[in-house]
């Protein structure tokens, strides 16, 4: 794990915000313009060889500034190693996509993006995944209601009986 | 020969038209594999071996809803799959019958929240409702069993 | 539309959302050049159920209930992978008997998820009769959570810190007449399809997966082993004592449908071994952590008479119990691949955030790369290998 962080302060020393350890899991604070060097670098170094990614998340911390944070959990097969990375992004920001880096990212953006509303730039198709695509709304932000805005009512037009 | 021995020699039976076409829709309702999420997996127990819905006459599982009598929505119905079985159910043949299987889709179940329909009856008339989380087999079948009841009570539309 | 590398007009071909064969209410858009599948487009969220969100406004243990429905041919795993996060952030130990019986269950679990895997997949090729024999041993594995649980599937059994109860008399010997009979019914599956030449003409060869491009879609489970890569969790990272048991990874070499097939059936007969063994070293105690009163509900009977007991009893059911603050991912490996919970907490008791990385939505992505240059004929046969679950896929 030293290693990890010695070659990250070399390599990264400006995208690196903060390097912490808790319950035996790394999390790296990364700025989030430098977040694709970044995981390219894991992802292309011969050592690290982080070349898993097993999920992207986005958490929403209402009332705080920067309000979203997007967190890469990602994985080495090589050293049987995790290790968590996360960007703080404030509302209305977006972030640059690591879908080039890893092609399983792509869904996993999306489903960020369709669930909190924060766009990923240079993602080949930055839409809906799991709502309709004409949902207004992002669903898992704290401030939206768990039932919905809009209580679904069917009309008496789309019912006959 | 009177009437009872010329019925009997030549085989026929009386009944009224209702009796044998209620008869004869209850005796083979054709379901149509509409499986959404857990019940399905349960609806696929209940046609196995082990609970075995032919015994019913209702394990023709059909793909095409125009070939179906029975929509069994088994699972939880989300808003985007919503017009998908409203569209479905328009494409079935009359008669229809539909069971609403499981809590979710009698009434959105533990999920009261902007995904799921509450209640698969805001979108098609249900004939049963089968409760459980997801129902056992034996409470489909049961469910099945009523809506023969019903069948057998309807009256013939010319 | 024309396609742009032949210049020959292709066509669009859409499956599901409602379809037969795509194991729930998955969605295909096909670009079909002649028989030749051109290009896919995968269309999921069709069972969307918010559970997310719905989670969040859940006190911990309430939530078990919700997890349980995620992936409902495996809801084991989905109880240990988020129980284990919440017993992360608590900082809990559990006793050994309560990690023997989780094991067994997981591994029961396993066998269930894939045989129902088997008699779909098999029906989906034209072997009816293959599904009515695995589902007539699943009812001997549902009626053993039925007898521990009270419930066939969706068991909502395990509790943060143990177990609500522990097995009931008589389960041991259930079990053990489960593990005496079924290695004989894997060979009957095996007589049935293994050296079939019908089952091997439509399998073998078909929807190949490069170790590399599995690596890069982040897919797990048999779908990433079958692909020649050895990676399971519960030997890389073992979690709930999966060290103290031997068994072996099955691993392909082609990584196409047949070896997926091969893979998973050999996995039932591991999974069998592990079982056997938890079984043989049963320890025995208690079935929760016992130095934590402020999480583990006192004894039924002390809660009936008992003032003290009842006021206790009644504040952990209605008002639940706080977890530190922090966050944690814990990852087990279900039927499936990599099943991960992302747990944030903001010191109450319910979770601010849980984010759960299910197996089948990863392994779907990589749908478009099998599928490229298959006859339409086949993509029902690619799409059953993967086994997906869609609760898994949309949640």
């Amino acid at each position: 794990m030293n290693n990890l962080t010695e070659k990250l302060k070399e390599k990264c020393s400006d995208a690196v915000l903060e390097v912490k350890t808790c319950r035996n899991e790394t999390t790296v604070l990364v700025n989030p313009g430098d977040i694709v060097n970044v995981c390219r670098f894991l992802h292309d170094d011969e050592d690290l060889a982080y070349d898993y990614i097993s999920g992207i998340s986005g958490v929403d911390y209402l009332g705080k500034e920067p309000r979203f944070a997007v967190v890469y959990h990602v994985y080495s097969m090589k050293n049987k190693n995790r290790l968590t990375l996360k960007v703080l992004v404030p509302e209305n920001h977006s972030v640059p996509s690591v879908s080039s880096v890893w092609r399983g990212a792509n869904w996993f953006e999306r489903e960020v993006f369709d669930m909190y509303g924060i766009k990923f730039s240079g993602h080949p198709a930055m839409k809906r995944i799991l709502m309709p695509d004409d949902w207004t709304g992002y669903p898992l932000r704290k401030d939206y209601p768990l039932k919905g805005f809009i209580p679904a009512k069917w009309t008496k037009q789309d019912r006959p009986w | 020969m009177g009437e009872k021995e010329f019925l009997i020699s030549n085989r026929i039976i009386l009944t009224s038209l209702t009796k044998i076409t209620n008869w004869a829709r209850r005796s083979s309702i054709w379901p149509m594999t509409f499986g959404l999420a857990c019940c399905a997996i349960e609806m696929m127990a209940t046609s196995a071996s082990h609970h075995d819905i032919a015994r019913f006459g209702s394990e023709v599982f059909r793909g095409s809803p125009r070939q179906s009598d029975l929509m069994i929505v088994a699972g939880r119905v989300s808003r985007k799959m919503a017009p998908v079985l409203r569209q479905l159910y328009d494409q079935m043949a009359e008669p229809k019958w539909v069971i609403a299987m499981g809590a979710c889709a009698s009434c959105g179940g533990v999920f009261k929240n902007y995904a799921v329909v509450q209640g698969v009856d805001e979108i098609v008339p249900v004939d049963v409702y089968v409760p459980g989380c997801p129902p056992r087999p034996e409470l489909l079948l049961q469910g099945v069993m009523k809506l023969q009841q019903k069948i057998d009570r309807e009256k013939l539309r010319i | 539309m024309v396609n742009t590398e032949t210049e020959r007009d292709t066509m669009i071909l859409n499956v599901g959302p409602q379809h037969p064969s795509t194991h729930g209410v998955l969605r295909v858009v096909l670009e079909l050049d002649g028989e030749i599948v051109v290009n896919s487009n995968t269309v999921i969220g069709y069972l969307h159920t918010g559970m997310e969100k719905t989670i969040e406004s859940e006190r911990y243990v309430q939530a078990i209930t919700i997890v349980d429905r995620m992936d409902y041919l495996s809801c084991f795993f989905n109880e240990i992978g988020y129980i284990l996060a919440v017993e992360k952030l608590l900082g809990i130990e559990v006793p050994e008997r309560v990690k023997f019986m989780r094991i067994i269950l997981c591994e029961l679990q396993r066998i269930a998820s894939h045989l129902v895997w088997l008699g779909t997949h098999a029906l989906e090729l034209g072997a009816m009769s293959v599904m009515l024999y695995t589902f007539r041993e699943r009812e001997l594995i549902l009626e053993l959570f039925e007898m521990c649980s009270g419930y066939r599937m969706n068991s909502g059994y395990m509790r943060v810190g143990g177990f609500y109860l522990d097995f009931p008399d008589g389960f041991i010997d259930r079990l053990k007449n489960f593990i005496n009979v079924f290695p004989s019914k894997i060979n009957e599956y095996e007589t049935l399809l293994t050296k079939n030449i019908i089952w091997k003409e439509r399998t073998v060869g078909l929807g190949v997966l490069s170790a590399e491009d599995a690596i890069n879609f982040g897919v797990s489970g048999p779908l990433l082993r079958a692909s020649g890569v050895k990676w399971d969790i519960r030997t890389a990272h073992p979690y709930s004592g999966y060290e103290l048991f031997e068994f072996d990874v099955p691993v392909g070499t082609h990584g196409d449908v047949y070896d997926r097939y091969l893979v998973r059936m050999e996995e039932m007969r591991q999974s069998l071994r592990i079982i056997s063994q938890a079984v043989k070293n049963l320890p025995s105690g208690p079935v929760n952590v016992v130095d934590r009163p402020d999480i583990i509900l006192p004894p039924k009977r002390n809660a009936e008479l008992g003032m003290e007991e009842m006021i206790h009893h009644f504040k952990i059911v209605s008002a639940g119990f706080p977890v530190p603050e922090g966050e944690t991912y814990v990852a087990v490996e279900s039927a499936r691949g990599e099943l991960g919970f992302y747990l944030v907490s903001d010191g109450g008791n319910k979770p601010y955030r849980l984010k759960v990385r299910t197996p089948s939505f990863a392994n779907l992505q990589a749908l478009p790369l099998m599928l490229k240059g298959i006859m339409i004929s086949d993509v029902i046969a690619v799409i059953a290998s993967i086994d997906i679950v869609l609760g898994d896929v949309d949640r």
